[in-house]
């Protein structure tokens, strides 16, 4: 049985959804308009930042699957003010169901806002540059392309998935020993504490929500890849975050780290992130 | 066989009956645990492991040192720990069903377990933990049953066991080298990932087990006619001493590493751990007595005089099982979390209901080696 959802989970990136055009369609036609229409607003110059366009077939009533070899993601530091950052986690944190404690300790988080100070924590960012060490960024999964924590799963509840090198989660699978949150050396995974459900503002139907005792983390939005439409935290960000496929030589992200300089968290430990910094 | 254990006097059941109270409060809270979520224990976002797993790494310890007796009686002939064997093997097994039960209760979803064998994923050192730490309990409970029958006939265990006991020499060897794989191959725990921390995760283990046995052997021998026998004692004192010394001497060459080279995330570890960072500053006094009882009893034990006073050695055996305890069982395991990857202090004190939950795993694991025990003696005295 959780072998055939694996497998399901494993297609569902690269299985064009035509035989369920349907159900799509209405999954579609219900998106998020507020999203949307933040997107608008801000983004109308940068707004393609995602490389396999969104389709062209008029008669199609749905959206063909964004695929890729090899997902990444350029955040532009510089274009990222306060409005944008929390525009960013609000609409992920909001489209996945994370739920928000009040206790520091229960914290559950995808996609969160830190300073330079401990986002490039190895850097060394000199004392005297206070406006530099206290700038804010954004920090979320990596999707490593060596992920340590699928490497520790004792279950394979965690893994890459090979074909655009996502790492994913089954939840259903996860027994909770929590090894993935000691080996990600990004702070990355959050552990359900408690019962995450009554404490998310508003739940999404169209997403699932967790359980108490399971790891769950960013998925890079491989549901809405799935649907045609770019990560939530993309569209929200106002050209700030461009999203792609690194082996594709004429996505946007290749373009950005082509001809800015860009930086990576701890590129010393051989993880190989692909979320990459312009600072 | 069994019904050998239940043959006991008014301290007996007392004392079993103060265990199984224990064990009762500890399942009150494993309870509302398991209702409710990990959420109340001290663990967070940031020290996601905490009491639970340092003391399933101490324990561990405690159970691969049964192959102190076990090594020298059946490779070196040693035959003075001929008596002390089996009490070895019992106390290996208690070891590890309390090494099993802090795992279980540190899961998110403990009725998921079997997960691990359901889908085997060689690639996790977990994966081959469970794996070593069941096939050791499986080779403890099968060569020591197999000798409580023969001594039952009073007859020579038969020799196909020899080889099963020969294979539980590496195999003890095995749980305490893959517990410390667990930790030193973390690239994002640069505390733990020394080369060093499975030699000295054997080093810690031969003397703390050791000297639990010890005061077992001790008080065995006040409460009950069996006698381990003096040179028994007297060897497995050496044993202490030498592998102290060695874990000791293993600490001075990973204070030296860190602070030489002076890599800030090596150091601010240690300065954690001994002087405290950034106001945080829950195990330095621990971590001291630790220190000064581990020197204090290296003093003690090296020293033949001092060392063959029994009363001097019982309590340099008590201080060396404490201050190891506090070094694996609290030090290590939280201090790879404090300060965290993106170089924030965090702190992590446990909870009463956690603490509650592993007292009741360390009365279950003093139930069983208690009856084991007892059913030895019973049989014993009955062969005079």
């Amino acid at each position: 049985m959780s072998v055939d959802r694996r497998k399901f989970l494993k297609l569902a990136g690269v299985v064009s959804l035509g035989a369920a055009a349907k159900p799509v369609s209405t999954l579609l036609a219900s998106e998020d308009p507020i999203h949307v229409k933040k997107m608008e607003e801000g983004a109308a110059a940068t707004a393609p930042t995602v490389s396999p366009g969104p389709p062209q077939g008029e008669a199609s009533s749905f959206r063909e699957p964004l695929t890729a070899k090899r997902w990444a993601m350029v955040i532009d530091t510089r274009k990222l003010d306060e409005a944008t950052i929390e525009r960013c986690i609000d609409a992920c944190h909001t489209r996945h169901n994370v739920p928000e404690f009040e206790i520091k300790k229960d914290e559950i988080k995808w996609i969160w806002e830190e300073d330079f100070h401990h986002a490039f924590h190895e850097q060394d960012i000199p004392v005297y540059t206070e406006h530099i060490r206290h700038k804010s960024t954004l920090l979320l999964c990596n999707h490593c392309d060596e992920p340590p924590c699928t490497n520790v799963c004792p279950t394979e509840a965690t893994f890459k998935r090979e074909e655009d090198g996502l790492v994913m989660m089954d939840w259903h699978r996860c027994i909770g020993c929590r090894y993935c949150v000691v080996a990600c050396p990004y702070g990355s995974r959050s552990f359900n504490w408690r019962d995450p459900r009554p404490h998310i503002e508003e739940i999404q139907g169209d997403f699932p929500t967790r359980m108490r005792g399971v790891v769950e983390k960013c998925t890079f939005c491989e549901e809405r890849l799935a649907r045609g439409i770019a990560p939530a935290c993309v569209e929200a960000s106002g050209g700030a975050i461009a999203f792609g496929d690194l082996e594709d030589p004429h996505s946007s992200v290749r373009h950005l780290l082509e001809e800015h300089f860009t930086i990576r968290r701890k590129p010393n430990l051989g993880t190989q992130p692909q979320v990459y910094y312009i600072v | 066989m069994i019904e050998k254990a239940i043959q006991g006097g008014k301290s007996y059941y007392s004392w079993l009956a103060l265990l199984v109270g224990i064990m009762l409060i500890g399942a009150y809270y494993w309870v509302r645990q398991f209702t409710e979520g990990l959420g109340i224990t001290g663990l967070s976002r940031d020290v996601t492991w905490g009491f639970y797993i340092a003391q399933f790494t101490f324990l561990v310890g405690v159970a691969a040192s049964a192959v102190m007796v076990v090594l020298p009686y059946y490779l070196h002939n040693f035959k003075a720990f001929g008596k002390i064997t089996i009490l070895g093997e019992f106390l290996a097994i208690g070891a590890v069903l309390m090494c099993m039960s802090f795992i279980f209760v540190d899961m998110g979803q403990p009725f998921r377990i079997l997960n691990v064998f359901l889908h085997p994923s060689p690639h996790s050192m977990m994966f081959w933990d469970t794996v070593v730490l069941f096939g050791y309990l499986l080779l403890n409970i099968l060569i020591s049953s197999v000798s409580m029958q023969a001594e039952k006939k009073g007859v020579a265990p038969p020799k196909w066991i020899k080889p099963f006991i020969i294979l539980s020499i590496p195999w003890a060897f095995s749980i305490h080298t893959v517990t410390a794989m667990l930790y030193s191959g973390l690239a994002a725990r640069p505390f733990w990932m020394t080369a060093v921390l499975g030699p000295r995760f054997l080093a810690s283990a031969f003397a703390a087990g050791p000297a639990l046995l010890i005061l077992l052997a001790m008080l065995l021998r006040r409460l009950s006619k069996f006698d381990a026998g003096d040179r028994a004692i007297n060897q497995l004192a050496m044993i202490i001493t030498y592998a102290l010394g060695i874990n000791l001497f293993f600490v001075a060459m990973e204070l030296f590493t860190a602070f030489y080279s002076g890599i800030p995330e090596h150091i601010s570890h240690f300065k954690y751990l001994f002087v405290g960072l950034e106001g945080n500053n829950f195990l330095v006094g621990w971590m001291w007595v630790s220190m000064l009882l581990g020197v204090s009893a290296f003093v003690l034990l090296v020293n033949p005089k001092t060392r063959k006073n029994y009363k001097v050695l019982a309590f340099a055996c008590v201080a060396v099982f404490v201050s190891l305890w506090i070094e694996k069982g609290l030090g290590l395991v939280i201090t790879g979390f404090i300060p965290s990857p993106l170089g924030e202090v965090v702190s992590y004190v446990p909870t009463l209901p956690e603490v509650m939950i592993g007292l009741a795993i360390w009365a279950l694991g003093a139930f069983v080696v208690t009856v084991l025990y007892k059913m030895t003696l019973n049989l014993r005295e009955r062969w005079g």
